[in-house]
């Protein structure tokens, strides 16, 4: 009885996403055609004459059909064109480009803020159970989680960037250096490292801290719960005792036996909080006036240009399927068993 | 016995505590086990032999106390530091557990889990030293050394339990501990582990204590058996002498009850095992006792030693002057106690 | 029994039944016990506040003046203003407490419209499965895979030109972004008991799927239940509390929303003014923080796994002076009996 070998699962993993790629496109799209009235109009606000708003509707094809416009949707959303925004004419797929690198920039270092924080306050909350470690690093991640995002980053910016003034509260570097590094990937960061601009990376090392670790904090706050609890449960588990009564060190107990085995699921949790993590970006971008698509994606909520929204919309929710596909493929390295 | 037995238990005692009283798992056993030799213990679910197992590797778990002697080679176990006895565990200790299918880390392949247990008690072996020690344990026990860089869900359990058998022995441990093994594996995989720990001594010099509640196990695989009831040791002795000739009640009702071929009727023993926490007075078994008498509800039995070395901790063997004028005579029993026969 | 008894058997078992989920929290012990109850005391706090806020409100949540006096513009915190005023001379004191009402009327409401929802859904569709459970498990996980913000956003900006009342924009936007977990967990638990022997051993008695479901499902489900309610509670303060910031569900014109607060408290903030977004803020981390304390009491009590049994002393008591008599042996044959 020989494994399944990781390329057999990754096919097979594959193949269940189109369907849940299906049902999540269509989700979007009834979703953005819920609300009554016309889009256009709204977007346009009060004061077009309708000759004008029907015209543009005719020109984007919103008078067509509901099913030629679900078709049109399908078939561009397979070629990578997501639509054009109606108030500004940007192509949906160029903000993603452009955007995105912000997002992704506060997101991969807010989760490995959230990462080292759960894992390190988890497993010492679950080895030393009961004892006050665990207590305050339990209180720890309750009122981690507790705090709302936009909280903490009031709290960061006050402390830090009023009171202490030791860093910057808003964009993700300073003008200077937008304007002078040249863009290749739209990641700041990686951008920098291109250029050798080592000045420009401090800044935008600087620039990244606060909004990082406040999003960071908050999302590790939830997995210190998730790991200590998996550390408790694998500490009861039977090869646990049996490698006791081979004399195993304590804490090679701990870390070679009961930690490995709980990072099991906790994998497959850190997909599911990445919901969390895109939807506390959103939020942390407003605060921190951080360029990334969440912001983007609230400006045009506010300008009610739901062409702009649905484009933005259906990149995050595939965005979470490839991460959980992702995720999956990471679990069954780790645990030979999940190979089918 | 001329030479020191391997282990020595005198007055061992081990309670779990609980919200109310502690519940008396062991309740003062002595045995010894020789160098060498195949010990079972058997008794009933519950009789506490499982934490007798547990005690003397000092693998306890939380609440649970132990209190007595448990001399290896000499050394009272119970006197020593927690990290002296983890020392101990491994290369002079062994237990093989009763649920192979989950006693393998399975994120590990076989071949870490002896290299992590080899390098930790015998450092000085060289990788290919360790290797080669390893490969050859598992074949000692039956498993091909194609199947070494496997993980656990790949092997059976029959297997597996072979595996933890040999995890156990390549440390070459003078005493090893094993707890109804063969209890979760079909009766063909059962028979060759057995055969297994029966050549322990031959192929390893290891002494085996053998937990079981299987009596056929023991006449199989054992030189000498202990049968124990409610915490306590009622009889002792070599497996030929008490199988020929109970001397406790507890013991021949329960060779009564095997089944086997000869079965026409099924012959159980009746009432309910004995609370733990609060033991019948006097000797625990006499509730359900066919030959209780009335000193048995009084006193505890004194431990008698029977001509062939036996011992048996009963009113019936004596001694008879300990026993009050009137206390010989039968105990009437609710119905339903009384043997039929 | 022949027994009389005053009290009808139905109203017995009901009784009977409550006291069984009601025993493992009477006898909560350590830390456990310390949660649920500081849990519970500060929602308590907050919801007194919340239901007698037009009595313990020193002012209205959008009062600017009094006795025809306007308050101080971002007045600094003391006196009458104890936690100061914002920048349109509200009091905040007065907007928080207004702000707990807020927060308790829309979490209510999309607590019952999410159980209303989601537990029956999770009842039928895991008890009968066939088509339409795996229709709605595949419909649930999609919306599962949506970060619940972003979809109570869309909801709450789809709905807010329609409906009127923020409170239930904001309830009905929580309430679908939240119902795929409620839907999951009672679907996953009943398809578990829905296989343990008992239930099998009803149905082969021949009971119908309803009782079945009335008389043992439901009853388990159920005490999952409360554990999750206030799990998700906390994560509708939190998401209304997102909503407000970025100026969706609940108007300012309408109620007092501690979100919206904070906001406004943010630039504020760039001036170095502290409590116009300190005090709202920190009403949502400690009303959140007890919730979370009483859900993760009542899941320590209730989930068997993490349950802690306290351990007695006990000593051992010296051993009986008869054995250390044991050694000489006696004459085999002085045995008696048999």
């Amino acid at each position: 009885m020989t494994g399944t070998s990781l390329k057999t699962y990754a096919l097979t993993r594959l193949a269940l996403v189109v369907p849940m790629v299906l049902i999540l496109l269509t989700f979007v799209f009834l979703l953005m055609r819920v609300a009554p009235g016309n889009p256009i109009a709204a977007a346009l606000g009060g004061h077009v004459p309708p000759s004008v708003i029907q015209r543009i509707s005719h020109r984007l094809g919103y008078d067509k059909p509901i099913y030629t416009q679900y078709g049109d949707y399908l078939w561009g959303v397979l070629h990578g064109n997501l639509g054009r925004t109606i108030t500004d004419r940007r192509a949906v797929s160029s903000i993603i480009v452009e955007n995105g690198g912000a997002t992704l920039e506060l997101t991969v270092a807010a989760s490995f803020v959230a990462m080292v924080v759960g894992l390190v306050v988890g497993l010492l909350a679950g080895r030393f159970r009961d004892t006050w470690i665990d207590v305050s690093g339990r209180l720890f991640g309750i009122v981690a989680y507790a705090m709302p995002v936009f909280f903490l980053g009031f709290l960061a910016q006050l402390l830090f960037g009023i009171w202490l003034g030791w860093l910057p509260t808003s964009n993700q570097a300073s003008p200077i250096t937008q304007a002078f590094l040249p863009v290749h990937s739209h990641i700041l960061f990686i951008d920098a490292i291109w250029a050798h601009n080592w000045g420009a990376l401090w800044d935008v090392v600087k620039h990244l801290i606060l909004p990082a670790t406040t999003l960071g904090i908050v999302i590790g706050g939830v997995f210190i719960r998730l790991v200590r609890i998996n550390v408790i449960r694998s500490l009861k588990d039977d090869y646990v005792e049996a490698a006791r009564a081979r004399g195993i060190r304590e804490r090679s107990v701990v870390y070679r036996y009961a930690f490995r085995n709980a990072l099991v699921p906790v994998v497959t949790v850190v997909g599911l909080q990445l919901a969390l993590l895109l939807g506390g970006a959103i939020l942390t971008e407003e605060t921190f006036n951080w360029p990334g698509i969440g912001s983007t994606l609230v400006s045009y909520l506010a300008e009610r240009d739901y062409a702009g929204v649905q484009g933005i919309v259906v990149v995050f929710a595939l965005v979470v399927v490839v991460a959980s596909l992702l995720i999956d493929f990471v679990n069954a390295f780790i645990d030979p068993r999940i190979r089918y | 016995m001329t030479t020191e037995p391997v282990l020595q238990l005198r007055n061992l005692r081990v309670y779990y505590g609980t919200s109310g009283r502690p519940v008396r798992a062991v309740d003062d056993v002595s045995l010894e086990i020789g160098e060498s030799e195949v010990v079972g213990l058997v008794g009933e679910s519950g009789c506490g032999k499982s934490t007798l197992g547990r005690g003397i590797l000092g693998l306890l778990p939380e609440g649970a106390r132990a209190a007595g002697e448990v001399n290896y080679l000499g050394r009272n176990l119970l006197s020593l530091p927690p990290k002296a006895v983890r020392r101990l565990r491994g290369p002079e200790l062994g237990l093989v557990f009763q649920e192979p299918m989950t006693r393998l880390n399975p994120l590990l392949r076989i071949s870490a889990h002896f290299r992590e247990t080899l390098r930790l008690h015998e450092p000085q072996l060289t990788k290919e030293q360790a290797r080669r020690r390893s490969l050859e344990t598992l074949g000692r026990m039956g498993i091909p050394p194609t199947r070494f860089h496997q993980y656990p869900h790949e092997f059976s359990g029959g297997m597996r339990q072979r595996i933890m058998i040999a995890l156990a022995l390549v440390l070459r441990p003078k005493l090893l501990v094993a707890d109804e093994p063969t209890t979760s594996l079909d009766v063909i995989v059962e028979g060759q582990i057995l055969a297994l720990l029966a050549d322990l001594k031959r192929n390893f010099g290891t002494a085996l204590l053998l937990i079981t509640h299987n009596l056929g196990i023991v006449a199989e695989a054992c030189d000498r058996m202990a049968v124990m009831y409610a915490g306590k040791i009622v009889e002792e002795g070599t497996v030929r002498g008490v199988f020929a000739e109970p001397a406790h009640p507890y013991t021949r009702e329960l060779l009564r009850s095997t089944i086997s071929l000869d079965t026409t009727e099924l012959h159980s023993i009746p009432g309910a095992p004995p609370n733990l926490v609060d033991p019948p007075s006097g000797c625990r078994f006499h509730p359900r006792c066919p030959n209780a008498m009335r000193v048995c509800v009084d006193q505890v039995p004194i431990e008698q030693r029977l001509a062939d070395g036996r011992r048996v901790q009963c009113w019936l063997h004596g001694p008879s002057q300990r026993v009050p004028a009137g206390g010989e005579a039968p105990l009437e029993q609710p119905v339903g106690v009384a043997d039929e026969a | 029994m022949a027994v009389a008894s005053r009290t009808a058997p139905g109203r017995r078992f009901v009784g009977r039944r409550l006291r069984r989920l009601w025993s493992p929290i009477a006898h909560t012990q350590g830390l456990a016990r310390v949660m649920l109850l500081s849990g519970a005391s500060i929602t308590l706090f907050f919801i007194v506040l919340a239901f007698f806020a037009r009595w313990i409100a020193p002012y209205g949540f959008t009062q600017y003046a009094a006795h025809g006096v306007r308050f101080p513009q971002l007045g600094h915190p003391g006196g009458v203003h104890p936690f100061g005023t914002t920048v349109e001379s509200d009091d905040v004191l007065s907007r928080v407490i207004w702000g707990a009402q807020t927060e308790l009327k829309v979490v209510v409401l999309a607590l019952v419209l999410s159980l209303a929802v989601g537990v029956p859904l999770g009842l039928f569709s895991g008890y009968f499965g066939g088509a339409l459970d795996r229709g709605l498990v595949l419909l649930m996980d999609a919306m599962f895979a949506f970060p619940p913000l972003l979809l109570a956003i869309v909801i709450a900006f789809e709905l807010g030109s329609t409906v009127s009342s923020g409170v239930v924009t904001a309830a009905v936007a929580i309430t679908i972004a939240y119902v795929p977990q409620y839907f999951r967990v009672v679907r996953n638990h009943v398809i578990s008991v829905r296989e343990e022997t008992y239930v099998e051993a009803a149905r082969a008695l021949g009971a119908r799927p309803m009782t079945i479901i009335r008389k043992y499902v439901f009853f388990n489900v159920v005490q999952n239940v409360p554990v999750l309610a206030t799990l998700n509670a906390a994560d509708a303060i939190l998401t209304l509390a997102g909503l407000g910031f970025l100026g969706y569900g609940v108007q300012p014109t309408q109620a007092a929303e501690w979100g919206y607060d904070v906001q406004r408290g943010l630039s504020d903030a760039t001036n170095g003014i502290w409590w116009t977004g300190l005090f709202p803020g920190m009403a949502i981390v400690v009303l959140v923080t007890g919730i979370t304390l009483l859900g993760e009491g009542l899941n320590e009590t209730t989930n068997p796994v993490l349950r802690r049994r306290r351990f007695g002393r006990f000593d051992f008591e010296p051993v009986s002076p008869m054995f250390a008599e044991v050694e000489p042996p006696l004459q085999p044959d002085e045995g008696l009996g048999e």
